[in-house]
C-alpha cells in the first residue's frame, strides 16, 4: 500500500516539473513560429533564439547589472526583515508604540513607491535611495504578519506561562516568538519578492546611468536604443532572480517548519 | 488493602474558597457565594452542568482569574506565591507544537529556573510516570490525542505540585482511552500524594475517580451539595462494574438533577 502511495507521489512530483516545462516549450515554440510566420522585425519582437544569443553575448554587461540589482534587493530585504520584525516586537511589547507608529507604517505601505522614489533621489545618493525604496516596499508584510503572529498565541499556553509566573521576556522568547514563526516566515516570502520590485522601481525612477547600474536601468537604456533583444534578456534575468528568491525563501520556510507546522507537513499523517 | 486517604474530613484544607463571587465585564454572574474547602490529599471533583462556573472556580484557585467577591485562603499562611505548587491540566493538551515532548514537559522547570542538567532527570521521571519515556524526542503532532494528554499531565506533575487542577481533561477522548487515563491518574495520585481538583460534567467519571464530589448549580454558580465517595482505593475494572458503583452513580445523578432543578441549568 505504501509502495503504491509512494509511486503515486513520485508521479505527482514528476508531473509538477514536467507540465510547466511543456507549457514553457509550447509558448517558446509559438513565439518563434509567430515571428517567422509574420516576418516580425527583431527590433519589434526578437526570436527566442536571438534573446538567448543576446543573453550570452551581453552576459558581461548584464551579469554586472544583475549583481547590482541582487545586492540592492538582498540588502533591502535584510533591512526590511529586521525593521519589520523589530517594529512588530516593539508594537507587541507596548501598545503606545503601536498606536503612535502604526498609522505611519500604513502610510508608507499605501503610497506607491514609484511616486516616492523621485523625492528620495533629491535628498540621497542614488544607491541609498534605491535601497530605501526596497526597504519601504518590503518591510510592511513582515511587520503586519509578525504582529498578527505575536497575537495568535494559544490562550491556554499564555495562562500556563502566567501560572508559572514567567517574565514578559520569557513569554516573548519561549512562547510568542515561536508561535509567530510561521507568520514571520510567510511575511518574509512576500518581502523577498517585494524587495526586488522596490529595487527595480527605484532604479527606473533614478534613470541615471554610470557604473553600478542595475538591470532595470539596462532595460530603460536598451529601450532608448531600440535594443529589444537586450530588453528581453534583462527581463529574463529579473524573472529568474525573482524565482530564485521565492524558492529560496520557500525552502527556508519548509526547513524551519516541517517538524511541526501544518503548512509544511508532508502528505502522510 | 483498603486505603482511603482523603475521605477523612478532618484533613486540613490546602486551599479554601470563601464566599467567592465572580462577575464578568459583560454582566454575567458566573459565581456567587461559593464556599469550598479543598483538603490535603483528597481527590475532589467539581461536577455540574455546563455554565455552572466550575471552570471559573478552578481558574480562580489557580490564580488565573481574580474573584470579584470573597477570598481564596491558602494553608501555607502568608504565601501568595503558589507558583510551583500548582499544576494545571487544560481541556486541550495545550502543548507547544514547535518543540519536542521533552521540552514541553521541561517548561515548568525552565520557567522556575531549574538548571538543564537537573531538570533532565525530573523530566525523565515525569515521562516515565505517564508511560511515555520512549517519546521524549517526538513532536506533539506525531502523538495520538490520549498520548498528548499524557504529556500534558506529565508537564503538570513535573514540579511535583501540592495541588493538581484539571479542567475536563478527558472530555475530548474516546471511552477506552479515557478509562485507561482514569486508572493511570488514580495510580499517580496515590503514588505522589498530590491533592487533585478535577472538573467534569460526567457523573460516572466523577464517582469513579473521586474521594469527594462537590455538585454545583448554575445561575449563579455555587456549590449545591457535597458527596463523600467512600469506596476504597485502588479502584479498577471490578469497581466500575460493581453494584456499589452503580448505587453511588445513582445517588450522584439524583444530586445533580436536584442541583439542576434548583439552578435552572440546561
Amino acid at each position: 500500500m505504501s509502495a503504491q502511495a509512494s509511486a503515486r507521489e513520485r508521479r505527482e512530483r514528476a508531473l509538477r516539473v514536467a507540465l510547466p516545462a511543456i507549457v514553457f516549450a509550447l509558448v517558446v515554440a509559438a513565439w518563434a513560429a509567430a515571428v517567422w510566420f509574420w516576418q516580425i522585425k527583431p527590433y519589434v519582437l526578437p526570436t527566442p533564439s536571438l534573446v538567448a544569443h543576446t543573453l550570452v553575448t551581453d552576459w558581461p554587461l548584464l551579469s554586472q547589472s544583475l549583481l547590482v540589482t541582487l545586492i540592492t534587493t538582498v540588502e533591502g530585504f535584510v533591512l526590511a526583515s529586521l525593521g519589520g520584525f523589530i517594529l512588530a516586537v516593539l508594537f507587541n511589547l507596548s501598545r503606545y508604540v503601536e498606536y503612535s507608529l502604526y498609522p505611519y507604517a500604513v502610510i508608507l505601505q499605501v503610497t506607491p513607491v514609484i511616486a516616492i522614489a523621485p523625492l528620495l533621489l533629491v535628498y540621497m545618493p542614488q544607491p541609498t535611495a534605491v535601497l530605501v525604496c526596497a526597504w519601504i516596499v518590503a518591510f510592511f508584510p513582515v511587520l503586519a504578519n509578525t504582529t498578527l503572529g505575536l497575537r495568535s498565541v494559544d490562550r491556554n499556553l499564555v495562562d500556563l506561562f502566567a501560572l508559572y509566573s514567567a517574565s514578559p521576556a520569557r513569554v516573548m522568547w519561549d512562547l510568542k516568538l515561536p508561535a509567530a514563526m510561521p507568520y514571520l516566515l510567510g511575511g518574509l516570502r512576500i518581502a523577498g519578492g517585494l524587495s526586488l520590485v522596490g529595487a527595480v522601481a527605484a532604479e527606473i525612477a533614478a534613470g541615471s546611468g554610470g557604473a553600478g547600474s542595475g538591470l532595470a536601468f539596462r532595460i530603460m537604456e536598451a529601450q532608448y536604443r531600440l535594443n529589444i533583444p537586450r530588453m528581453f534578456a534583462a527581463l529574463l534575468l529579473l524573472c529568474v532572480a525573482g524565482l530564485l528568491i521565492f524558492y529560496l525563501l520557500a525552502l527556508v520556510n519548509y526547513l524551519a517548519l516541517r517538524r511541526w507546522h501544518e503548512s509544511a507537513l508532508d502528505g502522510e499523517r | 488493602m483498603t486505603i482511603s486517604p482523603a475521605t477523612n474530613s478532618s484533613a486540613p484544607p490546602v486551599v479554601a474558597l470563601r464566599g467567592i463571587g465572580k462577575s464578568f465585564p459583560n454582566g454575567t454572574l458566573a459565581l456567587s457565594g461559593l464556599d469550598l474547602d479543598v483538603r490535603q490529599g483528597e481527590f475532589l471533583s467539581l461536577l455540574g452542568p455546563s455554565g455552572c462556573g466550575k471552570s471559573t472556580a478552578l481558574r480562580i484557585m489557580a490564580g488565573l482569574s481574580e474573584p470579584t467577591q470573597g477570598k481564596v485562603e491558602w494553608a501555607a499562611a502568608g504565601t501568595q506565591t503558589r507558583s510551583g505548587s500548582i499544576g494545571f491540566v487544560f481541556q486541550e493538551p495545550t502543548l507547544m507544537p514547535w518543540t519536542t515532548v521533552f521540552n514541553n514537559v521541561r517548561l515548568p522547570l525552565k520557567l522556575a529556573g531549574v538548571a538543564a542538567g537537573k531538570a533532565s532527570a525530573r523530566v525523565g521521571a515525569a515521562l516515565e510516570r505517564v508511560g511515555l519515556q520512549d517519546f521524549s524526542s517526538v513532536y506533539p503532532r506525531e502523538l495520538s490525542g490520549g498520548m498528548r494528554m499524557r504529556v500534558s499531565i506529565a508537564r503538570a506533575l513535573v514540579t511535583e505540585p501540592e495541588l493538581l487542577l484539571m479542567d475536563e481533561p478527558f472530555a475530548a477522548l474516546d471511552e477506552i482511552t479515557r478509562f485507561k487515563l482514569n486508572d493511570d491518574l488514580l495510580t499517580m495520585w496515590q503514588a505522589l500524594g498530590t491533592t487533585v481538583v478535577f472538573v467534569t460534567h460526567s457523573v460516572f467519571e466523577s464517582v469513579y475517580l473521586s474521594s469527594r464530589i462537590a455538585v454545583m448549580a448554575a445561575r449563579p454558580g455555587r456549590v449545591f451539595t457535597e458527596l463523600g465517595i467512600d469506596a476504597p482505593y485502588p479502584r479498577g475494572g471490578d469497581f466500575r462494574t460493581s453494584s456499589e458503583y452503580a448505587a453511588l452513580c445513582r445517588r450522584t445523578s439524583d444530586a445533580l438533577a436536584r442541583a439542576m432543578a434548583a439552578g435552572g441549568g440546561e
